[in-house]
This record gives structure tokens, sequence and C-alpha cells, in this order.
């Protein structure tokens, strides 16, 4: 990620510490990962020390420190998808990926992670695509939807 | 300032407003035992050992002297059968972290409390931030920080600020209620070297 994008981010939060996660979030939406550059600089422009950033960068689930794939995807464990099969949902997206939950593949297509509930449990079980919900899954049709992606 | 009036263990204790009833047990010589306290550094509140009985106005609740202000006319118990209870379960637990930490086997003959209750979990660091604080606060060279959470939770050096001032300061070692700290950077140094 190039330096001014970064400083656009920062400068459009007003520069100041009490922005640090917001504008952690905005470089985090829009280069899908924190490169340690990025971090340098808003740790040096905001006057925050790296051990603070650090801790918060590896809190927050919705962080990454590594580069994530093109696609996000959620696969729903929480209750109601569990007793609804998610196990085999997960299965079949780990299968059609070839990496685990927690894992993104080699050619930054997918990240796999497993997600605690969507809120949405009627549609159980339940995959999240980049945001998209796609309800009443079945293995087959797990494997069908991830084909659409490129 | 005005002055606080209540009672500790039986005895009318005299304090600030705004200090807390670890300090002023501690002027009036009642002993609380604590981990994660340290009189340069500002109340952290984590290690929840310091806990005792306040009752106000005959209603008894439990809290963290280390981070509780004095208030007027409360009554305070350092040691009763449920504190001494509590504080025995708080050592049990961190020594499934630190079986062999000598603060901890000191608080545990005190205490009656047994090393081997919990599941083992030899993760050594009881996070009770001694290390991280004492770095910004007082040195303010933010070293050392922590980083994931929960059961996750470490302490992990910033590499580059570590390799130009920790060989020289190490003054966060003798913190470490579980000499934990000390591994962790010369793991860390022989990774930068
Ligand atoms: S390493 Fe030691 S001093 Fe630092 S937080 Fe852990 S137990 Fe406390
Ligand atoms: S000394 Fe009070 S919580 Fe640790």
């Amino acid at each position: 990620m190039e330096i001014d994008k970064v400083d656009k981010i920062i400068d459009k939060h007003g520069g100041d510490a009490s922005s640090l996660l917001q504008i952690m979030l905005d470089v985090q939406s829009e280069n899908n990962w924190l490169p340690k550059q990025a971090l340098d600089r808003i740790g040096e422009k905001l006057e925050v020390p790296m051990n603070r950033i650090q801790h918060i960068a590896t809190f927050y689930k919705a962080f990454s420190l590594v580069p994530k794939g093109r696609h996000n995807v959620h696969v729903c464990v929480g209750t109601a998808c569990h007793v609804r099969g998610a196990t085999r949902i997960l299965d079949s997206v780990e299968e059609s990926t070839g990496i685990k939950s927690g894992e993104t593949d080699l050619d930054l297509k997918f990240s796999v992670e497993t997600v605690n509930c969507l809120g949405c449990c009627a549609l159980g079980p339940v995959v999240e695509v980049n945001g998209k919900v796609h309800g009443k899954m079945t293995p087959v049709k797990t494997s069908e939807a991830l084909k659409l992606y490129e | 300032m005005s002055e606080i009036k209540f009672e500790i263990d039986g005895i009318k204790v005299k304090a600030k407003k705004g200090e807390t009833l670890l300090d002023a047990a501690q002027d009036a010589g009642i002993f609380i035992p604590t981990l994660c306290h340290h009189e340069k550094l500002e109340p952290f509140g984590g290690c929840r050992l310091c806990i005792v009985e306040v009752e106000v106005k005959g209603w008894t609740k439990l809290v963290v002297s280390c981070v509780y202000p004095v208030e007027k006319d409360i009554i305070v118990r350092t040691r009763s059968e449920k504190i001494d209870r509590i504080r025995k379960t708080i050592i049990e637990l961190l020594m499934a972290h630190a079986p062999d930490a000598p603060e901890l086997k000191k608080l545990a003959k005190e205490y009656g409390a047994s090393r081997d209750r919990y599941e083992k979990d030899p993760s050594f660091c009881i996070h009770c931030g001694l290390c991280v604080r004492y770095c910004a606060e007082v040195k303010k060279a933010n070293a050392i920080g922590f980083v994931d959470r929960g059961i996750n939770k470490e302490i992990c050096f910033v590499p580059e600020i570590a390799s130009q001032m920790c060989n020289d300061c190490k003054e966060c070692f003798p913190l470490c209620p579980t000499s934990y700290l000390q591994a962790a950077f010369v793991l860390t140094e022989s990774l930068i070297a």
C-alpha cells in the first residue's frame, strides 16, 4: 500500500490519536490487511507507540497482519448453524478452497474464517462471502456458490 | 483537602479523597496481598488478589482494593472466610499458568492453595502487566506490549525498540512475578541478534 494513501486516510480523520482505531479500520478495508509500513506511518503521525498499535491489531479479528484473499468467506459455526450442519458446510468450504479456517490460499483468492453467529439463525447454516449472506446452505450449494468467485 | 474517615479490620483510619483502599491500608500498616500493584504505576486491577469486603450501610460487597477509592464510613475487611476462599481460587488459577513461581508458592502456602487443582496451561505469564506498564509509564520506552487477547494474550517486545534499549535497562525483569519476562527477552534477543 502506498504511503500517501495511508496519509490520506490519516488526514481524513484529522490525524488525532483518538481516531487510531478508525484509521486502522479504514486501512484494513482499503488494503485488505495492515502492512508494517502503514502501521509505522500511523504510529509516527499519530504519536502512538507501536506496542499499542500491535495490541489493537492483534486484539480485533477484523484486522489482519498478513495479506488476505480477495474473497472473505465466513462460515457460521454458532449454535443454530452448528445443529443444522455447519460442520459439513465448513468441510465443503475447506475442500473447495483447499485451505483451513484462519488461512489464505497462495493465489490470495480466498480467506476462510469461522464466525460464531451472524445474527440470522433462521437462515442457518449460513455462509457469508464478501459480506453477502448465503442461507440454508448444503455442502453442494456451498461448493457451487464458491465457484462463482474469481 | 478533606479527610475521609472509615474503618479497616476494626482499626479507624483516615485517608485523602481519591486515595485507594490499598494505599490507605498500607499507610495504616495493614497488609493486603498484591501481584499487579506497583507504587510507581497507575492502578491496574489485573490480578484481583487484593480483593476485600466492603460494608456500606449494612450491605457487603466485594471490591478490588487497589482500584477502589476510599469512601466515608465504610467498613473494610481484608481477611474473612469468603475473602480467603476467593484468594485461594485466584492463586490456584494463576498456578495453572505458573506452577513454580516463587511468589505464587508463598501465597499458596499462606492460603492453603493447591498448585494442581486446575489443569496446567504453562503459559508462565499471568498478565499482571507490570513489565508492559513499567516500560510505558516509568521508562516511557514502550518496548514491550501485549498482543492477542483472552487465553492467547501474551507479551511481545517491539524488536526495533528492544534491540536499541533493553540490554541497557532490563529494569522490568525483577518486577515479573513469574520471571517469564526474562526468558521472553532472551528469546527476542536471540531472534534480533
Ligand atoms: S511477563 Fe511477567 S511482568 Fe510481564 S505481564 Fe507477564 S507475568 Fe507480568
Ligand atoms: S493488586 Fe489489585 S488487582 Fe492486582
